[in-house]
């Protein structure tokens, strides 16, 4: 050994500037890895509390739902509920008529108001009689505009008394100069935004002559006369395009005082006085054209203040609900006809395709079915593959092999086990399709490498000083086995259990391949029926096309994570109850 | 001390090998240990003395790698013959380990499992009678007949062991194996344990696997002294530390190694 190589004492190495410099930067080290912990919980946190929030803001909108109150004309034994629902509307809003009117009258209402009639006389609690006071299930739509999806009715700006003079259906509306100047303002909007719509449409159309035109030399005979003939036609509909733009133009640049014709391509314009509402038709800065969609009491002259100018800005194409609904519904409102009340029937109806009607407790019954059937299996078989691996079994290349492959069947991904659970459950076993026990077995076989990893992990952390106190006084190693290391075990167990209960709840894809994807309307009575899940559930709400389902999906994933969390707690119940110190 | 070669002897222990997969840790050893005495097994670390006191109850059988050749005779039967049930030995030949082990379960369920499982209890009383005697012998009665449902783990160091003691007492044991019973104890507890083991030679046939020197000389009547895997010397502990023979032993026991 050199001197040179062995460490003397220097006591200038621990307090040089150098060693300052390391302790800095040691210590800035540490502050940084704090500081990326903190902000990764930070991140997490974040996300999760905006989730919730999301799912939380978004069900809300499914906790209620709105009856509007009608009074019915009920004989006894009636059979036609639906035809009960259409005449007392037809009774409530006389003034509505026309074919489009009484259909758009009925489309405020929904199938479930006869279904909620229809159980009452299955109950024997639905009373009878000419005017019985009812309230009716709202349709989705109407449901949805009431809670301002489709816009909010604003009031516009108007000045002066307004005075009314019939003109054949319609009325004539007259008021200070500008009384209407804010309406023909909007629809001028309007109508500048659908001039750059045709004229968008038309250099489209200009586009594809000029690609055409492009391609014209390297063409004969037929060929070209077809591609000639293109071109004339996509200069006509140019043309067209550019003179609809023209005319909208006119229009734009038109004389204020001249009434411009509304359409259902421009906001909407309501005129609420007297006790009734006017839809606007025509417009200008001073007059305007109206129809009556709610009649007014009388045709007087109202007042400034008594009359309001009401607009929707969203045009009456681009939303299910019309004008007419609108004006029943505002009418309705304040007339206080419309009730808002806990949506409790969520939780007692299943699925159906009108998303007022559609509940979550056949998608819950089933997931409590399924985790069932999984539990059953995966609980009893995992534990018990994992003591035979961890206490029985010799090591050998045979259960190395077995070991290995419990390992890679938990990174399989869980659509193939749905492939296995269609081709050996359903196709060879004969197992009923789309039933919480095909779900469950797949769910099972899914679980199964998680809960035996769990289980070996948590045997094996068993400290060895219990067996060996168990065999030293002559017990067997079922008796070990069974005895001592399960109980101490199980807390660990547990937890792998839940872990793999979690995510087989959670899971969507190797149910679709088993047919759980069904549109199932009634609820599960046993393990063999016809069944969905929640997460299924929640997939198919989220696709269908009616807005009103967007809330109920909320709602649904709400159910599933209250699902989850009363599962997590079962099991940390059952934890603390094992959990002994050693 | 007594004269205690009239004492009969309990094990007859004749070529005994056992060898850990390639690594032969017992080396072809003879040992006769007598009944109602305490026999103590002295020796360095890895001499191999634990693992012989671990052919005795067969506790070796649950290492896979182990393998015990030889003829190792309790009370004249060959306790690895087919014949014998590894499980029943083990109820026979107690076995207390270096660190206190209860179960994690109450002191009354703890003395009371090994009476359970082998069903030497009729009824509740005779359960009853069983724990109480245990506990007794293991001088641990008068400490934890009031808290018999509180947790065995909850007791003290000293106490934990005598508990386990009690354990291996309770199914009624021939013999007592200890394995450094009180390596994990402080000196007072060591004390009562100590007082405790000697008390129990006088009944049972206890052997005991020991660091200590002193220990050895206080409380048994014969040592075995391991070296390497070779039993070198097995007398009287008086003549082991007064006379010994073999030159390995002189360096032991006068502290030259260890």
């Amino acid at each position: 050994m050199t001197d040179a190589a062995s460490p003397t004492p220097d006591a200038s190495f621990h307090s040089s500037e150098q060693a300052v410099a390391r302790l800095g930067k040691r210590r800035a080290a540490e502050w940084r890895l704090k500081l990326y912990g903190m902000i990764a919980i930070g991140v997490a946190a974040l996300a999760l509390v905006a989730l919730l929030w999301n799912i939380a803001a978004r069900t809300m909108n499914a906790a209620t739902e709105h009856y509007i109150a009608v009074e019915a004309q009920i004989e006894p034994g009636e059979d036609d509920f639906l035809r009960v629902v259409k005449k007392s509307a037809r009774a409530a809003f006389p003034y509505v008529s026309g074919r489009s009117g009484k259909r758009e009258l009925y489309g405020l209402f929904s199938d479930g108001a006869a279904d909620d009639m229809r159980r009452a006389q299955e109950a024997g609690t639905l009373e009878t009689g000419d005017a019985v006071p009812m309230r009716f299930l709202m349709s989705d739509t109407a449901d949805l505009y009431l809670r301002g999806e489709f816009g909010v009715l604003e009031t516009g700006a108007t000045t002066g008394p307004l005075a009314i003079t019939p003109e054949g259906k319609d009325y004539r509306l007259e008021s200070g100069s500008d009384a209407f100047a804010q309406a023909l303002g909007q629809a001028k909007t309007g109508l500048v935004r659908e001039a750059a719509t045709l004229r968008r449409q038309a250099a489209r159309q200009g586009a594809g002559i000029t690609t055409l035109e492009e391609r014209l030399p390297g063409l004969t005979g037929p060929e070209r006369e077809d591609t000639l003939a293109q071109i004339a036609r996509f200069g006509a509909e140019r043309d067209r395009l550019e003179g609809q733009a023209s005319a909208l133009d006119a229009l734009i640049t038109g004389d204020r005082q001249v009434r411009l014709a509304l359409t259902d391509r421009m906001a909407s314009f309501l005129v609420a006085v007297n006790g009734g509402i006017l839809k606007l038709t025509e417009v200008s800065a001073g007059t305007a054209l109206a129809r009556p969609l709610v009649p007014m009491d009388g045709e007087n002259a109202a007042p400034e203040g008594a009359w309001s100018l009401r607009i929707l800005d969203r045009p009456e194409i681009g939303r299910p609900v019309k004008d007419r609904q609108v004006a029943i519904l505002e009418t309705l409102q304040s007339d206080g006809r419309i009730e808002e009340v806990a949506n409790w029937k969520f939780f007692s109806l299943s699925d159906s395709t009108q998303p007022e009607i559609a509940g979550i407790k056949g998608a819950l019954i089933g997931s409590l079915w399924t985790m069932l059937v999984t539990f059953c299996l995966a609980f009893p078989i995992g534990v018990m593959a994992a003591i035979y691996l961890e206490e029985f079994a010799p090591r050998n290349r045979f259960t190395d092999f077995i070991e290995v492959n419990i390992n890679n069947l938990a990174a399989v991904p869980s659509i193939v086990f749905g492939l296995l659970g269609l081709a050996v459950f359903l196709n060879f076993f004969g197992v009923p399709r789309s039933s919480p026990l095909a779900g469950g077995l797949v769910l099972a076989l899914m679980t199964l490498p998680t809960v035996i990893i769990a289980a070996r992990a948590a045997i094996r952390a068993v400290p060895p000083s219990i067996r060996w106190a168990a065999m030293g006084i002559g017990a067997s190693r079922t008796q070990t086995v069974f005895h001592h290391v399960l109980p101490l075990a199980m807390p660990g167990i547990l937890t792998g259990t839940i872990i793999g209960m979690a995510q087989a709840l959670g899971e969507t894809a190797p149910l679709l391949m088993i047919g759980m994807v069904a549109f199932i309307t009634a609820v599960p009575e046993g393990i063999t029926d016809s069944a969905t899940v929640l997460p299924v559930q929640v997939f198919n709400w989220a696709n269908a096309s009616e807005r009103a389902f967007d809330m109920r999906t909320a709602a649904a994933i709400a159910v599933l994570l209250a699902f989850l969390v009363v599962m997590n707690a079962v099991a940390i119940i059952l934890r603390k109850r094992f959990e002994r110190r050693w | 001390m007594q004269m205690t070669d009239d004492d009969p002897i309990k094990f007859r222990c004749q070529g005994v090998n056992v060898w850990y997969g390639d690594t032969h840790a017992i080396k072809d050893n003879d040992i006769d240990i007598h009944d109602k005495s305490v026999t103590a097994f002295i020796g360095p670390s890895g001499c191999g003395k634990s693992t012989f006191l671990r052919c005795l109850n067969r506790m070796n059988d649950t290492i896979d790698i182990c393998r015990v050749t030889g003829t190792l005779l309790l009370d004249g039967d060959d306790i690895y013959s087919r014949d014998i049930d590894p499980v029943q030995l083990r109820a026979r030949v107690g076995m207390v380990f270096q660190k206190p082990n209860p179960f994690p379960k109450s002191i009354y369920d703890n003395v009371a499992y090994g009476p359970r499982i082998h069903g030497l209890a009729r009824n509740r009383a005779d359960l009853d009678a069983i724990v109480e005697d245990s506990l007794g012998a293991a001088g641990l009665w008068d400490e934890v007949k009031d808290r018999l449902a509180a947790p065995g783990t909850g007791l003290s160091g000293g106490q934990q062991q005598r508990l386990c003691i009690a354990r291996a007492i309770a199914t009624k044991p021939e013999v007592l194996l200890m394995d450094e019973p009180c390596s994990a104890l402080d000196p007072i507890a060591t004390e009562t344990v100590e007082e405790l083991i000697e008390g129990l030679g006088r009944r049972y046939c206890v052997v005991i696997v020991t660091h200590s020197m002193q220990q050895a000389n206080r409380i048994s009547q014969r040592t075995a002294f391991f070296h390497l895997g070779n039993l070198v010397e097995y007398d009287t502990t008086d003549a082991i530390f007064s006379t010994p023979q073999d030159e390995r032993t002189v360096g032991y026991v006068s502290g030259r190694f260890g």
